[in-house]
């Protein structure tokens, strides 16, 4: 079409330009690579330790090593991967967008949360070329106060992380209630903002509690403070309180996003209307709630009262239903539409049965009975993958994919994506899967070494491990191709005939200010039933 | 609020007019205050908790704190919150020199506070009342009492992050006098010492329940 449309891609030109942009697209990009960077350094740590699991016996990894590659590959993951990467990168991008809006309600704070996620993540690297720190990433006292590892640079790193991530939870609400165009209501948000809302709202009420909680580890072990300290009169399970307490809300940071990109994905590629619109809304905001109530289910072998293990327990449970009332929605979605079988959709499915199954084993950790027995096996390591990295990284994977062609404007290869994406599913059970039976025949967590009855599945686990890495690996890969020279996307496309604002009122990439002139809602962001908007591609 | 809706200047590009970007900028000014009480509420937990397991110890280290330095102190961030809140008055009736000296005087107390702060804090150095095993008073007020040093321990953590916000405050009331001089607050466009006041009544608000929480218990 237009050659030198100006896009915020191209324009305005200079490194200072980007490094300094106020502009909520640049910045969820650099949150994208920061953490797409991240996610290579977590999974070389994962995949050495299942290289190191493959047989039993130290084959090549000291024990001392080996905590340390875990608690690092659980860090990296979780706090510079998992809850900055959607928020951060795919939020940021869109969600202006999406409601018409030309930025988010405090860009320079946007900046800055990317500025503190920058700092942080130097403290990370900083804890691992000094020598790391083999606490777990829960970094539970009263060994973290004890260890000589460098517990103090890891928890600064994840202090400062906090309030990047508290930053733009503010941010986001701001954006959400504020910064919607006339005639969007709140029932006619795509659920995606829903998903963010919800998010946010854990991340500014959660996140504090674990800041306060870092700083009393930090002087615990700096001045000998003595609140998680039993030889002092304080006490360390207060420390896990605390610590859950927040941890067990950012799980919900973490998949609750993830929900929203499936709502996206699956009625676009079913092309169908969302069934049970407010269910799903009002289902994200009761998550939300209930994730605060139920941090002692973490805890059932620490000593509490086997009152509050029932109260725990049994509030547990309740987070299945408005679960449950998702899941069901996108199967009704996709009941009698026209479902296409393109990456985006492929990694959705794929979401649907893990996720399903990371589920109903969390139901199985909150019986307080089996927890006992499951309490730190490979049981519980498999239950939070299957959450984790079967629920939120392939969504995320899948949003990458579907809002790729939108954010940079060019289109990746579909065949090697679906074949990437059918790698990542296989590879991911066959990693997984086994590990519920290695938990369950007693195999306990974070150990470098095992007896020989646990060798078969641990070696089958390993194998498909790396399966799992390369699909994931060339699938990114896939992506970055794409970015190659000539490759570039006619700026109107709308590959998959989505009818939410970032696809009908903005070219792919969006124009610097986000559009031209002020979007005018002409219909929901599902109405599949009631318009036709037709899939355009074209080079 | 009276806002001109015509005064381009201080609007940023991306809000309609300046009553959206009010509205925002109060939106995002009071979730934060959220996030600052449940900073707090983490250290109000240990508090509830160490207090129930040691009453006692408690009412004993309480003794220990000087009740008329802590009372001044109230006295002093009180009154600097009604000179915070007057200021803002001041700047709504174009009175700016009065607002000016309000906020002076905001900052004076402030640093006031601060430094009786510095004088109780001082003196626990001496005496060795510090948190956790740097604690070494043994006076006749905590003789057969345990753990003394958990209070000190608590006590130190909570004034500490609170005298971290006062800090902080005087930071930005510094910056918000500048910006007044200059002429660039004014009774058109004061949302900043809007929101800095409401800052700094939160930093007033949780003095009220410490004074009481720690100085008189006993």
């Amino acid at each position: 079409m237009i050659e030198n449309q100006k896009n915020y891609l191209t324009y305005p030109k200079g490194i200072m330009s980007w490094l300094l942009t106020l502009d909520h697209k640049r910045i969820g990009l650099m949150y994208l690579f920061g953490g797409l960077a991240f996610f290579f350094l977590g999974g070389l740590l994962a995949l050495g330790m299942r290289l190191e699991l493959a047989a039993p016996g130290n084959d090549f990894m000291s024990n001392d090593t080996y905590n340390n590659v875990y608690t690092l590959h659980g860090a990296i993951m979780i706090f510079l991967f998992i809850i900055p990467a959607i928020p951060g990168a795919l939020g940021n991008i869109l969600l202006p967008l999406m409601l018409g809006a030309k930025d988010v309600a405090f860009p320079r704070l946007n900046l800055a949360s990317f500025y503190l996620y920058t700092l942080g993540a130097l403290f990370t690297l900083y804890t691992i070329v000094s020598g790391g720190v083999d606490t777990g990433w829960t970094f539970y006292t009263p060994y973290s106060t004890t260890s000589t590892s460098n517990v103090i640079p890891m928890t600064m790193g994840i202090f400062i992380i906090g309030f990047s991530s508290i930053l733009t939870g503010l941010n986001f609400i701001a954006t959400i209630h504020k910064m919607r165009i006339p005639g969007l209501t709140w029932y006619k948000l795509p659920l995606f903002v829903w998903a963010l809302y919800g998010t946010s709202l854990v991340q500014i009420t959660a996140t504090p509690v674990i800041a306060i909680t870092m700083v009393l580890l930090i002087l615990e072990r700096l001045l000998g403070i003595g609140i998680f300290d039993p030889a002092l009169g304080g006490d360390p399970v207060l420390y896990q309180h605390f610590f859950w307490f927040y941890s067990h809300p950012a799980v919900y940071i973490m998949i609750l996003p993830a929900f929203g990109i499936i709502s996206e994905i699956i009625p676009v590629h079913s092309r169908k209307k969302i069934w049970g619109y407010k269910f799903i809304a009002f289902s994200t905001l009761s998550i939300a709630f209930i994730g605060f109530l139920v941090w002692g289910h973490h805890m059932f072998t620490s000593g509490q009262s086997v009152f509050s293990q029932i109260v725990f327990s049994f509030i547990t449970y309740f987070v299945g239903i408005p679960t449950g009332v998702k899941i069901f929605s996108w199967i009704l979605t996709m009941y009698r539409g026209q479902v296409s079988f393109t990456p985006p959709m492929l990694y959705a499915l794929s979401f649907l049965f893990l996720f399903t199954i990371g589920g109903l084993t969390g139901i199985f950790l909150g019986a307080v009975a089996l927890d006992i027995h499951l309490h730190d096996t490979y049981f519980v390591v498999a239950h939070f993958h299957y959450v984790m990295q079967g629920g939120t990284i392939v969504a995320f994977l899948g949003g990458l994919h579907h809002w790729w062609p939108k954010s940079m404007g060019t289109m990746y290869n579909q065949t090697v994506a679906n074949i990437c994406c059918l790698g990542v599913f296989l590879g991911f059970n066959g990693t997984f899967f086994p590990q519920f039976l290695l938990g369950l025949r007693g195999m306990p967590r974070r150990y470098a070494t095992y007896d020989p009855q646990y060798a078969d599945l641990h070696s089958y686990s390993s194998f498909w491990s790396a399966i799992l890495g390369l699909s994931i690996f060339i699938a990114i890969m896939n992506l970055l191709w794409s970015l190659r020279k000539n490759n570039k996307l006619d700026p109107g496309t709308n590959p998959w005939g989505a009818m939410t604002l970032e696809w009908t009122h903005t070219t792919s990439p969006p124009h610097p200010h986000n559009f031209e002139e002020e979007p005018v809602l002409e219909h929901g962001p599902y109405d599949y039933d009631k318009v036709i908007v037709e899939p355009t591609f074209k080079k | 609020m009276s806002h001109d809706n015509s005064s381009p200047s201080s609007l940023q590009h991306h809000f309609h007019d300046v009553k959206q970007q009010y509205e925002t900028a109060k939106l995002g000014m009071w979730a934060f205050i959220l996030t600052e009480v449940l900073t707090f509420g983490g250290l109000f937990v240990a508090y509830i908790v160490y207090r129930s397991w040691y009453p006692e110890m408690f009412i004993n280290a309480n003794l220990l704190l000087d009740v008329n330095k802590g009372l001044l102190n109230t006295v002093v961030l009180i009154t600097s919150s009604l000179t915070m809140a007057l200021a803002i008055w001041a700047i709504q009736k174009k009175n700016k020199n009065l607002s000016l000296v309000m906020l002076i005087l905001t900052f004076i107390l402030a640093f006031m506070f601060l430094g009786i702060k510095y004088l109780e804090y001082s003196h626990k150095f001496e005496v060795g009342q510090l948190p956790g095993e740097y604690y070494s008073y043994m006076g006749p007020e905590i003789a057969h009492i345990n753990n003394p040093h958990i209070f000190f321990s608590i006590y130190f953590m909570m004034t500490g992050l609170h005298g971290l916000h006062v800090a902080i405050g005087m930071g930005l009331i510094g910056w918000l006098i500048y910006a007044t001089a200059k002429g660039n607050l004014h009774s058109k466009y004061y949302t900043p010492m809007e929101m800095i006041g409401i800052f700094w009544h939160l930093v007033d608000l949780i003095w009220i329940y410490l004074f009481p929480l720690f100085y008189l218990i006993g």
